[in-house]
């Protein structure tokens, strides 16, 4: 019996997929010279035409907006501080952090060897490897970490808000000023952890046998998924003042927060409603039958399996909400996208809008990207023995 | 030859631990349930036998009140079941059921399944509830798979969980709702010896099933429903042995 030489092997891999017919063989040469001239354009820009140094130049306004520069370091002592705390969850709960700690502290090392990022921003990077680590340390070796991972989460988000803001301790930065990708990440992160238990809630009104409250989640739900989402933010911006009354002065950035959340969570609820009857009957039996009150029926046994069986279709939507973000612009609020336009504007870096694109694009992708991976991990580890 | 009923029947206690009158049940405009009528004393096994599609596995889910009835009355335990919650929460406290499919919670570990109720149900301390879990599950002879996960068992290991997860709550008497019908030949052996225990030691037992030979040993009287009614009732000698009507006689010949 002889056995094939490795170089070997290849060429009879490519012989019997790539070439074992005449069209194929056409196909592939044709495939071939496209994929060529594609990636040689590609990497002739990215390497050799492009002048990158508008994206250098701008970078602090991509990153934060108009935020004075002398204030940038309260958004990255906020940066250290969640990272801090995702590495104590890290370190005590494993599973699903893992994932999100890693994926932080690879970004921040390739980040931090790019060419033209400063040196203050390198410290801060490194900064916040080195606090991820820690948090992890101290996950694992403090005894009630879990608790004092709560409690810190809730203590820290408050003073999170006033680093951000200002409030009298520090120097007042309006919320005009948060713009480009801190502006980004803010709306989707808190429109995704407000628009979830909303979402939920809302499933579950739908299936309610009290009519009011069905009544009400179904027109919610059948009206919000009815109105593009520009009209739910220009709704937000123009009406929500009128609601809430005369009194109370809300900022910009919270009438869109409200309203993406409020958009959200409409689609939110649909997708665990499918979630919910994808479950058989026998387990809601079995929950009553056990003398489960509605509560804890839905709490211990409905909903973690609702939600595990539709994890890729809400992931999907945490993608769609970072994206939609970009549509903020029509509030004229900068974010990452609204700053990439004023740049390209800019008489300075005419003609460079290939650059700036490309890079917001390659933003956006690596994020989802990183939120995909995370999703499949986050299946496996919920999958729980099946065979 | 003496009648077990007869000797027992001074023993047990007056009132009978569960009373359906009449009842009667529409899916519809199909008549599912004909006023149905049955008593279950404390201690006895009573199994249900009938062909497919005469209503037995709905009128056993209409005592801990999965199914509703539109007519009649059910009592357990005293308590009448009615559209009330806090009724139908304390009956179902009392009443364990084990179903056909099981119905493990696949999410959960063998013993978060059985502990779940316990804690959060009776309100008992975690501690207690994992000891008892533990008990159960050497009594049903699984005692080593506690942190495994369901879809990790055999169907028979699983519906021994399932009878280890009713008894859990310390019920007053166990509904099974066609037990070993999911499961392999092999495998329905050692369900029937954890159920043979089980009546053995007491406890209160309202089977459906179509395992004859259990209802022979065990059972101190057999029902055959047909249509949504009771046909005949007796011990399982009388039953089979000399079944008065038609209906029973025409079911026991195909199977026996």
């Amino acid at each position: 019996m002889f056995e094939t030489k490795p170089r070997y092997r290849s060429i009879i891999w490519l012989k019997e997929n790539l070439f074992n017919s005449w069209a194929n063989s056409i196909l592939t040469c044709l495939s071939a010279i496209v994929i060529f001239f594609i990636v040689k354009g590609i990497l002739t820009f990215m390497f050799f035409t492009g002048k990158w140094d508008v994206i250098s130049a701008n970078l602090k306004i991509l990153m934060v907006g108009q935020y004075p520069v002398v204030e940038v370091w309260r958004i990255w002592l906020a940066l250290c501080l969640t990272v801090f705390l995702l590495g104590i969850s890290w370190g005590s709960r494993k599973g699903f952090f893992t994932m999100i700690s890693v994926a932080i502290i690879a970004v921040f090392a390739v980040i931090a060897m790019l060419p033209f990022i400063s040196m203050t921003s390198k410290a801060w990077l490194l900064l916040g490897i080195a606090l991820s680590v820690a948090g992890y340390w101290l996950g694992r070796t403090v005894s009630f970490a879990k608790k004092l991972n709560l409690a810190l989460w809730l203590v820290c988000i408050p003073f999170m808000l006033i680093l951000l803001n200002g409030f009298g301790i520090f120097k007042k930065v309006n919320s005009n000023f948060w713009g480009g990708f801190l502006l980004t990440i803010l709306i989707a992160v808190v429109t995704i952890v407000f628009s979830f238990p909303l979402g939920i809630l809302l499933s579950l009104g739908r299936r309610s046998k009290l009519v009011v409250i069905r009544w009400f989640s179904i027109i919610y739900i059948e009206v919000i998924r009815g109105v593009p989402l520009i009209t739910v933010l220009f709704g937000a911006q123009l009406l929500l003042p009128l609601f809430i009354g005369n009194g109370i002065e809300l900022n910009n950035v919270l009438r869109v927060m409200i309203g993406f959340t409020l958009f959200n969570a409409a689609y939110v609820a649909e997708t665990v409603r499918g979630g919910m009857q994808a479950i058989p009957r026998g387990q809601y039996e079995a929950a009553e039958a056990l003398g489960l009150n509605f509560v804890q029926k839905t709490t211990f046994i409905i909903m973690p399996q609702a939600l595990r069986n539709v994890i890729p279709a809400l992931v999907g939507t945490v993608i769609e909400v970072f994206k939609d973000t970009s549509l903020v612009a029509i509030v004229s609020l900068m974010d990452l996208l609204g700053i990439a336009k004023r740049i390209i504007a800019n008489p300075e870096f005419l003609g460079r809008q290939m650059e700036v694109f490309i890079f917001v694009a390659g933003v956006f992708l690596i994020l989802c990207l990183l939120l995909s991976k995370v999703s499949r991990s986050l299946e496996v580890s919920l999958a729980c023995g099946k065979r | 030859m003496v009648d077990k009923h007869d000797l027992n029947k001074g023993e047990r206690q007056e009132e009978p631990f569960i009373i359906c009158k009449n009842i009667n049940k529409w899916f519809g405009s199909l008549h599912v349930l004909k006023n149905v009528s049955l008593e279950v004393r404390r201690g006895e096994v009573i199994v249900i036998i009938g062909p497919s599609g005469s209503g037995k596995s709905t009128f056993i889910r209409t005592i801990n009140a999965l199914e509703e009835i539109q007519q009649g009355e059910i009592i357990v335990d005293g308590i009448s079941l009615s559209e009330n919650i806090d009724h139908i929460d304390a009956i179902r406290k009392e009443t364990g059921m084990v179903f056909q499919q099981f119905n493990l919670f696949p999410h959960m570990t063998i013993l978060d399944n059985i502990t779940l109720a316990p804690i959060w149900v009776r309100k008992w301390p975690k501690a207690k509830a994992v000891e008892i879990a533990l008990e159960l599950l050497e009594r049903v002879g699984i005692h080593d798979q506690a942190k495994k996960y369901p879809g990790q068992l055999s169907g028979g290991q699983q519906q021994r969980v399932a009878i280890a997860r009713a008894l859990a709550m310390q019920p007053k008497i166990i509904l099974f709702d066609e037990p070993t019908s999911a499961l392999d030949p092999e495998m329905i052996k050692e369900v029937l010896d954890v159920m043979k225990t089980l009546a053995g030691s007491g406890m209160t037992l309202l089977v459906v099933t179509h395992e004859m030979n259990f209802a022979r040993e065990v059972a101190d009287r057999a029902v055959f429903f047909d249509g949504g009614e009771i046909i005949e009732s007796g011990t399982p000698a009388q039953l089979f042995e000399n079944p008065q009507h038609d209906r029973t006689k025409l079911f026991l010949s195909q199977i026996l």
